[in-house]
């Protein structure tokens, strides 16, 4: 079996007495599509932070491509191949959509200026935002500033890409159309991990999903066993619902 | 490095203005060579604080603390019988290894909290420069060896060091402003995360943005201590002057390669213009025309737009709120 390129070994954080992420532990493997999914506060973003060094574990080992980065800083594991999206969208808003996407290629990507720009204006293509190149970040509407996200992180050059609610707050065709954009990225051979309260996005993409609850992993598998899971239905619904669900 | 056309016509008027200052430094007299010196002294100091308030955003209040630094060391270095050129050199460095270390616990700070911690390394400083008597002099202050040679020869020397030293300053700026460090730069006054996010060691950028405005600063006060030959705290770390830097800059334009020159220009011209003609409302006067020029003018003389120079409250929101550090 091969190696998984994203490894969570007993991943633990706590702020005061609260354990955002309890005891998780993770296998990732090369160019698959996971869903991450579970309700508000569940601690899926903190996973993400953690992943991406912006927060320190409390306990436990992050492993990407056989190595500790625990100890590593965010620009570091950036570089390395693990880029990230945010769930509120960041662009440089004084930069135009290219300068944007070359902060991308320039640093993480570690491509010389004018190779940088050509790496940007290919993943600007690859997004459809090429026609916006020029303009002010600050100036694009919210399904193009989450398609920005994308391409910034496509620039870097990543081996794993992490997603977070890259589809919140778009319409369904705008939702479908990036849903074709993220399988043609995971097509070249990039990890997924695609972070979403909506299922629907979850249940037409990913092979695999792990659901989050309370910071723990409460079920974890192929999507549709997941989802049947009654765990995971009274984690959403209420044990009621799940009662009934089940019953 | 990115050198489109305009690019390098920019640089190309800019060198042509300081060769042009350079020559004229032997048609001018005395008191403007003066002027001449403290303009271009200016000059540096603005393109220095430039470095960390324009295009990092981080609004500096240290300039003068490095500035003062560098003219105690170059005091100090002169008087064990150095070299001049050996106490200016020193003194850049003395500038860089304090800008290190108090950059590296300073620049966790944002914003107004980053203001006030460097404010505070100017108070902190002079006081040091006040107390420890067998070093600076205290507050009686240092003297320092005088250069030797006719009024107008010495005048004119100085006044091509620091001409020389803007020169460096400016291509410092140019070759930032084209560069990753400088796109790196921007990033981070942009959206700290997101420009570490991208793989931008913002420690990094950061510490060696300070660095480099802290030896420029130095090097500065070091030529100034030994041009007027006497240094006391309350003159070498001055606190007016470090807040009329970043408002010159402000005036010129922040993060340009042009916008500290011009910036000091301006203010050097107001400010001999309003001495000379309102001796008793100085201070007054100057607070309020600065104060109306920022309002008016909220990018600067160069990040104006203007033809739409009139019904501003729109685009001062707009040229304001980049500024802001998040």
């Amino acid at each position: 079996m091969a190696e998984p390129i994203l490894e969570l070994r007993n991943v633990t954080r706590t702020f005061g007495g609260v354990r955002a992420t309890d005891d998780v532990s993770l296998a990732f493997m090369p160019g698959e599509i996971v869903g991450l999914i579970g309700p508000n506060g569940a601690g899926k973003t903190t996973l993400v932070n953690l992943i991406s060094g912006f927060l320190p574990v409390s306990s436990g080992e992050i492993r990407y491509e056989g190595r500790s980065i625990v100890r590593q800083a965010p620009h570091q594991i950036a570089r390395a191949g693990i880029a990230r999206t945010f769930q509120i969208v960041q662009p440089f808003a004084q930069m135009t959509v290219l300068e944007n996407v070359m902060a991308g290629s320039i640093f993480a990507g570690a491509l010389g200026l004018k190779a940088a720009r050509a790496k940007a204006v290919e993943a600007l293509e690859f997004v459809r935002l090429a026609p916006f190149m020029d303009m002010p970040a600050s100036e694009l509407a919210l399904a193009n500033r989450k398609r920005l996200e994308l391409a910034k992180s496509l620039a870097m050059n990543p081996r794993v890409l992490m997603l977070d609610e890259v589809n919140a707050g778009l319409n369904s065709s705008e939702i479908t159309e990036a849903l074709g954009m993220i399988r043609a990225i995971a097509e070249r051979g990039i990890t997924i991990i695609v972070i979403e309260h909506l299922i629907r996005v979850v249940a037409e993409l990913a092979e695999r999903a792990v659901v989050l609850h309370h910071g723990a992993v409460l079920s974890e598998g192929p999507v549709d066993s997941v989802l049947k899971d009654p765990r995971v239905v009274e984690a959403y619904l209420g044990n009621r619902f799940a009662r009934r669900f089940a019953g | 490095m990115i050198l489109d056309r305009t690019f390098l016509l920019k640089i190309a008027v800019g060198l042509a203005l300081f060769a042009l200052a350079a020559f004229s430094a032997f048609s001018l007299d005395n008191y403007q060579l003066q002027v001449g010196t403290s303009l271009a002294m200016l000059a540096v100091l603005c393109y220095a604080w430039n470095l960390v308030g324009g295009y990092m955003g981080y609004p500096s209040l240290a300039t003068i603390t490095f500035f003062g630094i560098g003219a105690y060391t170059d005091g100090i270095v002169q008087n064990l019988d150095q070299a001049i050129g050996v106490a200016w050199l020193a003194a850049a460095i003395a500038g860089a290894a304090i800008a290190l270390l108090l950059g590296a616990a300073l620049l966790r700070l944002k914003g107004h909290y980053f203001a006030i911690g460097t404010i505070a390394t100017l108070e902190v400083a002079r006081e040091i420069a006040n107390n420890w008597d067998a070093l600076t002099g205290g507050a009686i202050g240092l003297n320092i060896p005088i250069q030797m040679g006719s009024p107008e020869f010495v005048g004119r020397f100085f006044f091509l060091v620091m001409l020389a030293l803007a020169v460096a300053a400016f291509l410092v700026t140019v070759v930032v402003d084209r560069t990753r460090f400088g796109f790196g730069l921007r990033c981070i006054r942009q959206n700290e995360q997101a420009a570490s996010m991208v793989g931008i060691d913002v420690v990094r950028y950061k510490v060696a943005a300070f660095v480099l405005s802290g030896a420029l600063s130095a090097a500065a006060g070091g030529v100034y201590a030994s041009m007027v030959a006497y240094i006391e705290p309350k003159d070498a770390f001055n606190l007016v002057k470090t807040i009329e830097i970043p408002v010159m800059v402000m005036l010129g334009g922040m993060g340009t390669i042009f916008g500290p020159l011009i910036g000091s220009a301006f203010y050097v011209v107001l400010n001999e213009f309003v001495w000379a003609n309102f001796i008793n409302w100085h201070s007054g006067i100057l607070g309020l025309i600065i104060v109306g020029v920022i309002y008016f003018l909220p990018g600067g003389v160069l990040g104006t737009r203007w033809p739409s120079a009139k019904g501003r409250m729109p685009m001062r929101a707009r040229a304001a709120q980049p500024r802001t550090t998040a």
